[in-house]
């Protein structure tokens, strides 16, 4: 049968079902085919914290966000044009997301009295006409998949398992994607199980051959591939991109990674992912505690190596005061914050960009430290090379703040060439005995004796002879090192360890701004992870005809070092966080600007819509 | 105890080997010295600044003065210490050395352990720093069997904040935060370590210098954790703690000195033994009376350690039977060695990781 071809320009498909349905796995393959015929896209995976919550219930509900489009786009998108919900719970948790004229297919099977009870369901949505707003697809998904399955020795509930498949099957149809990559996925994932891998590519088959046939579904989709610039890509999440960033670093400075973490959601996928690649000279400790991993790190950056402790927002608090340490002994040390829902526990698995102020001032005393922040997926490769520049050339701990949506949330990267990255082994260099002649040739060495240009101290590891020396946390005295009460000479290196840190600004170039027409009044400045949302949001508002300008900082500490200009030279400036205005307050003490603070925490990326019209109504009000 | 590098006052049996054929097993990967260093090699330039009368004064001397025993650079030797009284002991040592936070001494020692196996790496920590802020990275440490030498000055008090009741204090102790008696019930460490899995756990005195030396040369011959608990007197905040053990009228009826393969004998004329009773817990025995076969000869090599925690149960808050010397000393595989092993094994395998091919990995597709 031959259908209708319809152009698209771009799509965004929501699969969401119970935590146990595999949604997770049948969004990431829809997301690998989409990425390998060459759409631009990104993805928000969204999931409970319980590894199996009760089935059936809300709270139980599992989805995966994705957006592809033939041109570049930011963002996964705020309003899905297809909902797959493989029961009443996953319908009912995402129904108020869902445009008028969406599609919905709904796996029939699951909408028993029972489960429609579960979520305070009376009737069946599916047939008391309250979807009549929506292309309602109401198909038997399991009992399609059973029945695919008949004659493959696995038992019932096997079958039951590879309905997943049957919905991707199905959706990679109706969107024209390559199913190649997805079969020789799950021939390589249960290559030791040849009845569930026949299975699941039965069930896969089943979905799509059904959709071929069926009348149920009269147009197919065709959205082409993105133009892109050359190259070869791959899709990437940002943790995945930050643990090779981390190992990258490690190649370029010469420096073997050592990892001291403890398990903590949304960053153990770095732990996993290190531990994978040993290879490399990787180390990976999984620590007794959060402040064990930290310490463990900072031990193997005294002893020359580039250490790194990974964690999120509870274990961040813990390892404080072992960061304060590494500001106070300056040794290089990477902290990777990968942000979630606060305070406390929190949501463990939602995004959010809360840390910002913990990680600039959370320690006690003048504890100047870098920080630095990915925008994208993709950037967390980036910024990984450049939180180990600043650390080693200049002797600090660098936190990176990444966040839940950048670590879970993934889009094409187009690999970059080895040759091409930061020769990061030229910024620094270990002390060597023959910089330190002394009396009689004898090595004089002052472990607190600055670079002048860097402000860095000599980082002198053990094992090289003439420069034994110790440090710790007590105040040390300015170039000797030694134990020093002396209140002028506090004062002194309270100074010198925020001189050296704000620096930092006269290397990390300026903040530029994008403002098309060079006379926008308005400014939208972001950080982290809003860079999509906020681009999507100024792309809607420039195509309505609205001038407004954006710029992005990726440095938090210190800050780039034209940002005051920048920030008076608009009449407003508005800083969307997913936080209550931390980096507001910030830029209102620092450079006296009353900035505008457009906030929304709800463990969730901005909708673009929504910034869109907050810009729109700030340039109003110009 | 290993033949060769003694923990027995320095005198090898006859027919071993010479002392200097070969290296203490915990240091077969550091470099060794071009020359022979003395003790004041290892003095730094600082001044000395505990409280007079200290006991760290005495084992800092008798540290120093055993380093050069180690046969290593002085730049391959590092002391990590957390906070507390014995926690300066790293400035006054001149080698490589961190004064870090409170508790926190064994977790960074871990990870330079772990990253760089050609240092010799000393922890230095007391008993509120290691068993109580830092109890958990101190258990953790011994479970995994890092090769670290934990130096426990143990001198059941808060000296540093002058004065407070510590987790080993005995219970009931007055002082400035319990006026009326501490009502903690205190920690034995011995029986912590032993129970945290440590390969090697033995207990000496300050004052005795020679034997604390063995115990620091046996431990230095130990790879992996090694736990030593050096009971230490605070003249100012809690003095004459450890008087039972080191009085000449009392010392002998209390210590209890561990040689292994040597039958355990203490008491004035060393008439008592020490002998299982039917719950297995150890008893003292008329050693003149009792049946030679039901007394113990000391063993510290026994992989069980149920017998060693027997041993450490004999101490009491009191001070009296107390042991000193080797209670375990029971060799298995130290975690920084399995880390490079698993490292190692992975190149032998696969080769020296490729930047460019670890980046061009999963599925990829080409554009223009």
């Amino acid at each position: 049968m031959t259908k209708q071809v319809q152009q698209l320009d771009r799509v965004i498909i929501r699969f969401a079902g119970d935590s146990g349905d595999g949604m997770q796995l049948a969004g990431d393959r829809f997301t690998q085919e989409t990425a390998t015929f060459g759409n631009d896209l990104s993805t928000l995976p969204n999931f409970p914290a319980e590894i199996r919550a009760p089935a059936g219930t809300l709270p139980g509900v599992s989805s995966f966000q994705l957006h592809f489009a033939d041109h570049d786009i930011l963002t996964p998108g705020d309003a899905p044009d297809v909902l797959v919900a493989m029961n009443p719970a996953a319908l009912k948790a995402n129904l108020s997301d869902l445009p008028r004229g969406a599609d919905i297919i709904a796996n029939t099977d699951e909408f028993t009295k029972r489960n429609l009870s579960k979520v305070g369901y009376e009737a069946s949505p599916l047939e008391d006409g309250s979807l009549s707003g929506y292309q309602l697809h109401a198909l038997p998904i399991t009992s399609m998949t059973v029945k695919a399955l008949e004659g493959i020795d696995i038992s019932r509930k096997e079958a039951e398992r590879a309905k997943n498949m049957f919905a991707l099957g199905l959706l990679s149809w109706l969107y024209n994607r390559p199913a190649e990559g997805t079969m020789t996925f799950l021939e390589a994932k249960f290559a030791k199980k040849p009845e569930i891998m026949e299975a699941n590519k039965a069930a896969f088959r089943a979905g799509w051959n059904f959709g071929e046939t069926t009348e149920a579904f009269s147009v197919q989709y065709e959205v082409k591939p993105s133009e892109m610039p050359p190259g070869i890509y791959r899709n990437i999440t940002g943790n995945t991109a930050l643990s090779y960033g981390l190992i990258a670093a490690s190649r370029r400075s010469g420096l073997p990674l050592f990892l001291g973490s403890y398990p903590i959601t949304p960053a153990s996928d770095i732990l996993h992912e290190l531990a994978k690649h040993k290879r490399f000279g990787v180390r990976t400790f999984q620590a007794e505690d959060e402040i064990g991993g930290v310490g463990a790190a900072l031990g193997a950056a005294f002893g020359g190596a580039l250490g790194v402790s990974t964690t999120s927002g509870p274990g961040m608090v813990l390892k404080q005061e072992t960061i304060g340490l590494a500001v106070s002994v300056e040794l290089p040390l990477i902290i990777c914050d990968i942000q979630r829902a606060g305070p406390s526990t929190g949501m463990p698995t939602k995004t959010e960009q809360a840390d910002l102020l913990m990680a600039i001032y959370g320690r006690n005393g003048e504890s100047p430290l870098a920080v630095v922040a990915p925008a994208t997926p993709s950037d967390c490769f980036d910024i990984a090379l450049e939180a180990v520049r600043i650390a080693t050339k200049y002797r600090t701990p660098v936190v990176i703040l990444s966040d839940g949506y950048l670590a879970n949330g993934s889009e094409p990267w187009r690999i970059p060439e080895v040759a091409g990255l930061p020769k990061l082994r030229d910024e620094f260099s270990f002390s060597s005995p023959n910089e330190w002649r002394g009396d009689g040739d004898q090595p004089q060495f002052l472990p607190f004796k600055r670079d002048s240009q860097t402000l860095a101290r000599p980082w002198a590891i053990p094992g090289t002879p003439g420069l034994e020396h110790r440090i710790g946390g007590i105040e040390k005295a300015d170039v000797a090192g030694t134990i020093s009460y002396d209140p002028d000479n506090h004062d002194k290196m309270v100074r010198l360890r925020q001189a050296k840190i704000d620096g930092i600004a006269a290397d990390i170039g300026p903040l530029e701004v994008d403002d098309p027409d060079g006379d926008a009044k308005v400014l939208v400045l972001g950080w982290g992870s809003t860079f999509g949302s906020i681009g999507a949001a100024v792309r809607r508002v420039r195509v309505a005809g609205g001038k407004v300008a954006q710029a992005h900082l990726r440095h938090l500490s210190p800050f780039p070092a034209n940002l005051g200009e920048v920030l008076t030279a608009y009449d407003k400036v508005l800083v969307p966080e997913i936080n209550l205005g931390q980096l507001a307050l910030i830029l209102r003490g620092r450079y006296l600007v009353d900035v505008i603070s457009y906030n929304r925490v709800r463990g969730l990326p901005f909708r673009a819509a929504e910034l869109a019209g907050v810009i729109q109504d700030v340039i109003a009000n110009v | 105890m290993s033949e060769g590098f003694h923990a027995n006052g320095g005198h090898a049996h006859d027919g071993a080997p010479d002392p200097a054929s070969r290296r203490p097993a915990a240091l077969t990967l550091v470099p060794v010295a071009d020359e022979k260093l003395t003790t004041k090699d290892f003095k730094s330039d600082q001044e000395v600044r505990w409280c007079p009368g200290c006991g760290d004064y005495a084992i800092l001397a008798a540290f120093q003065s055993f380093l050069p025993e180690l046969g290593i650079p002085r730049e391959n030797l590092v002391i990590i210490s957390g906070i507390g009284c014995s926690s300066r002991l790293p400035y006054y040592v001149d080698s490589y050395g961190m004064h870090s936070i409170h508790g926190r001494a064994p977790a960074i020692a871990t990870g330079l352990a772990a990253s760089r196996p050609d240092l010799s790496v000393w922890v230095i920590t007391g008993d509120g720093d290691a068993l109580s802020i830092g109890g958990n990275h101190l258990i953790h440490s011994l479970r995994r069997n890092i090769n670290i030498k934990i130096l426990l000055f143990n001198n059941r008090i808060y000296g540093l904040t002058k004065g407070q009741y510590s987790p080993t204090s005995e219970q009931g102790k007055v002082t400035k935060s319990s006026p009326v008696g501490s009502l903690d019930t205190p920690f034995n460490p011995l029986s912590l370590a032993l129970g945290a899995e440590a390969s090697f756990v033995a207990r000496t005195i300050d004052s005795d210098r020679r034997h604390l030396q063995g115990v620091l040369r046996a431990a230095a011959d130990h790879r992996g954790a090694a736990f030593v608990e050096i009971y230490q007197n605070c003249p100012i905040f809690n003095d004459d703690a450890f008087l039972p053990l080191t009085e000449p009228t009392s010392r002998d009826e209390n210590v209890i000195r561990l040689e292994h393969g040597e039958p355990i004998r203490f008491g004035a004329d060393k008439s008592l033994g020490l002998a299982f009773d039917n719950r297995g817990s150890l008893r003292a025995v008329d050693a003149t009376t009792a049946d030679e076969g039901s007394m113990l000869t000391h063993d510290a090599h026994a992989a069980d350690p149920s017998y060693a925690f027997a041993l450490s149960r004999l101490d009491s808050s009191d001070v009296a039977r107390t042991p000193i010397g080797l209670l375990r000393q029971a060799p298995r595989p130290s975690y920084d060695d399995l880390m490079s092993e698993q490292i190692e094994t992975a190149r032998a395998r696969g080769g020296d990781g490729d930047l460019a091919a670890l980046l061009a990995g999963g599925d990829t597709w080409q554009v223009g």
